[in-house]
């Protein structure tokens, strides 16, 4: 009788206590704005460098310096790089880290345990997941007006897009190892966004997916857009490229090259790949 | 009499069963194309889709299933005749991993890239000094090791073969380690025939000859050479074949294990157990092999490219298990 009261008090106690630190610790995170803030996954990190206050943002990780897979390399030259490492991260004493939701869990698990913020940010499929992304970081980072800039900008240049007539050209989506984006991917709302077809969307494949050869062939695309073509040194994933099958099917269709940097994670430099392949589709971006 | 009935009998068999497959191999695929027309299309000159399909995507990838198939199938045999083990095979003695790696120093390094013939080569050169070490350590003792000397071989290939890709700042390399140990032959192209088509028939031209010299090897070393049998040229033919038909077959197609082995242990008691009557009955069975194994990847999980050797692993492993219990006993 005595121990299971000795038990209530305890857990009462422990509820009691989680509740103080829960009160505590949240009017603490959302009156100041983070002072120390790392970044330690390709897609914050550049929303981060949109958004952060000047000296807000302490560090970005290093593939945010890699012009193959990021698209502000030159922004990102002006922050130092981690590598996402929990040791180096704690060292540079952070009160919000921010990072993915599928990468570096093991990390993000042990910083947690050491008492840090971490803040996950899924991977945007649509242009209203990035809005939603860009004005989540806003908040987090206490800079709600700059977000809204931002998504402003956004929903103009969508906006005018939607006005232009579509051309309605089939397009395939083509990367290393044979990979394309169906439905479900910001590379295909760029498609979309750019007034194409998707072959894979069509083919009904979801997410990104391999599509085999014989299928892309069969299916004469007005348009090829390559992605993931360049990487050097060579490697068996970029031989789909110089497939006989494949070279004579582009000789056809036209190829266009496009980088993946731009759709991988969203953002501004999303519509930049939208105008490029509207440019591919012989649409130039002039409202009739 | 016979016998010389049946031995033709089962080529015959092997002969019909290879052909079927390698058309099954042309005629089925991802983008469901009416028999007929796949067919037809083989031979058509015009440009459309179905005729780039047909010949640039599908021939190529049954050529190299049957050359490979066939490749495995020889070499295994002609190397558990020579070695005179049951266990030998180009897989399980390193001769295979070892090819990967001369491969994927060429491929990676950007050699081959200015230099195609620089593929094969390197693959052979690989596969040359695996054969080479397994040779010269068989001499010396029995079963054991053979297989022992080859377990080391194909594991150093193999982590070397890990780090070379692992060290590649190219961010695909890293993935790609599952295609050379496994091996596969998707999106395959005539370019990859054309490379490694010389290659393997001037190694199976080699390992062909062999047959009278293995079947005089099985009455032992010294009988067969006052038989007539010079031991010196067939250990440089056999070591040479191998090295070059299974470091170009590996080059294009990656490390396909167990065909060899799995094989010429199931033909053997069909052949009377003579080699000269083996050596092309396993190579039409290793085509066979492949060549099923391949038409299996396209449906068992299609889209997930599946890789070759997965199969030929299910079908070889509980296979070799059983050997070595068969092997365990007889010893005893």
């Amino acid at each position: 009788m005595t121990n299971r009261a000795n038990h209530r008090g305890k857990g009462a106690a422990l509820a009691a206590f989680l509740a103080c630190a829960l009160l505590s610790a949240i009017p603490a995170w959302a009156d100041t704005k983070p002072a120390r803030v790392v970044s330690i996954n390709l897609c914050t990190d550049q929303l981060a460098m949109l958004i952060a206050g000047k000296g807000q943002l302490l560090s970005v990780s290093a593939i945010a310096r890699d012009p193959q897979s990021s698209a502000m390399v030159k922004e990102a030259e002006g922050f130092p790089v981690n590598h996402g490492q929990a040791e180096e991260i704690f060292l540079q004493k952070p009160d919000l880290v921010l990072a993915g939701v599928y990468t570096t869990r093991a990390t993000v698990g042990l910083l947690k345990e050491l008492n840090i913020r971490v803040e996950q940010f899924a991977p945007e499929t649509s242009f209203d997941d990035v809005k939603a992304s860009m004005r989540r970081m806003g908040v987090l980072l206490g800079q709600e007006m700059r977000a809204e800039e931002l998504v402003g900008q956004i929903d103009a240049e969508l906006d005018r897009l939607k006005r232009l007539p579509r051309s309605g050209k089939l397009a395939a989506l083509y990367y290393a190892n044979s990979y394309t984006s169906g439905s479900g991917t910001l590379a295909h709302a760029a498609l979309e966004a750019a007034g194409l077809e998707n072959l894979a969307a069509r083919l009904g494949i979801q997410g990104t997916a391999s599509i085999p050869l014989e299928a892309l062939v069969l299916a004469m695309p007005d348009v090829v857009v390559a992605g993931d073509r360049d990487y050097k040194p060579p490697a068996l994933a970029q031989e789909n490229f110089v497939h006989p099958a494949f070279r004579a099917l582009i000789e056809h269709s036209g190829e266009v090259a496009m980088p993946v940097r731009n759709t991988v994670c969203g953002g501004p430099f999303t519509l930049a790949a939208v105008h490029m392949l509207r440019a591919a589709a012989g649409q130039e971006l002039v409202a009739r | 009499m016979m016998a010389s009935r049946g031995y033709w009998l089962l080529i015959g068999g092997l002969t019909f069963l290879t052909f079927v497959l390698f058309v099954l191999s042309l005629a089925l695929g991802p983008a469901g194309i009416a028999f007929g027309e796949s067919l037809s299309a083989l031979f058509s000159g015009d440009g459309g889709p179905i005729v780039l399909i047909m010949q640039e995507i599908r021939l190529p990838r049954a050529i190299l299933g049957l050359l490979t198939g066939a490749t495995l199938g020889l070499s295994g045999a002609v190397l558990q005749g020579f070695l005179r083990n049951p266990l030998a095979e180009p897989g399980l003695v390193g001769i295979s991993s070892s090819a990967s790696l001369g491969a994927v120093l060429a491929i990676y390094t950007g050699f081959s890239a200015a230099f195609p013939l620089g593929l094969p080569l390197a693959a052979l050169a690989g596969a040359l000094i695996a054969v080479i070490v397994v040779q010269a350590l068989a001499g010396s003792g029995g079963v054991l090791t053979v297989i022992l000397a080859g377990v080391a071989v194909s594991s150093f290939a193999s982590a070397m073969t890990s780090l070379a890709l692992n060290l590649s700042p190219n961010p695909f390399a890293a993935l790609e380690i599952m295609f050379w140990m496994l091996g596969s032959l998707a999106d395959r192209s005539m370019t990859h025939v054309w490379l490694a088509t010389p290659f393997i028939l001037a190694g199976w031209l080699m390992l062909a000859s062999l047959g009278r010299s293995l079947d005089a090897l099985t009455l032992g070393a010294d009988a067969a050479a006052s038989m007539g049998v010079d031991l010196n040229r067939t250990r440089r033919f056999a070591i040479l074949g191998t090295a070059l038909s299974v470091g170009a077959a590996t080059a294009v197609a990656g490390a396909i294990g167990f065909v060899g082995l799995v094989i010429p242990h199931i033909l053997r008691p069909l052949t009377g157990g003579l080699q000269s009557r083996l050596l092309p009955a396993s190579a039409l069975g290793g085509a066979s092999m492949i060549l099923a194994a391949d038409i299996l990847v396209r449906f068992v999980a299609p889209g997930r490219d599946l890789k070759l050797g997965v199969l030929t692993a299910i079908v070889g492993a509980p296979f070799f298990l059983w050997l070595v219990w068969k092997s365990r006993r007889d010893l005893l």
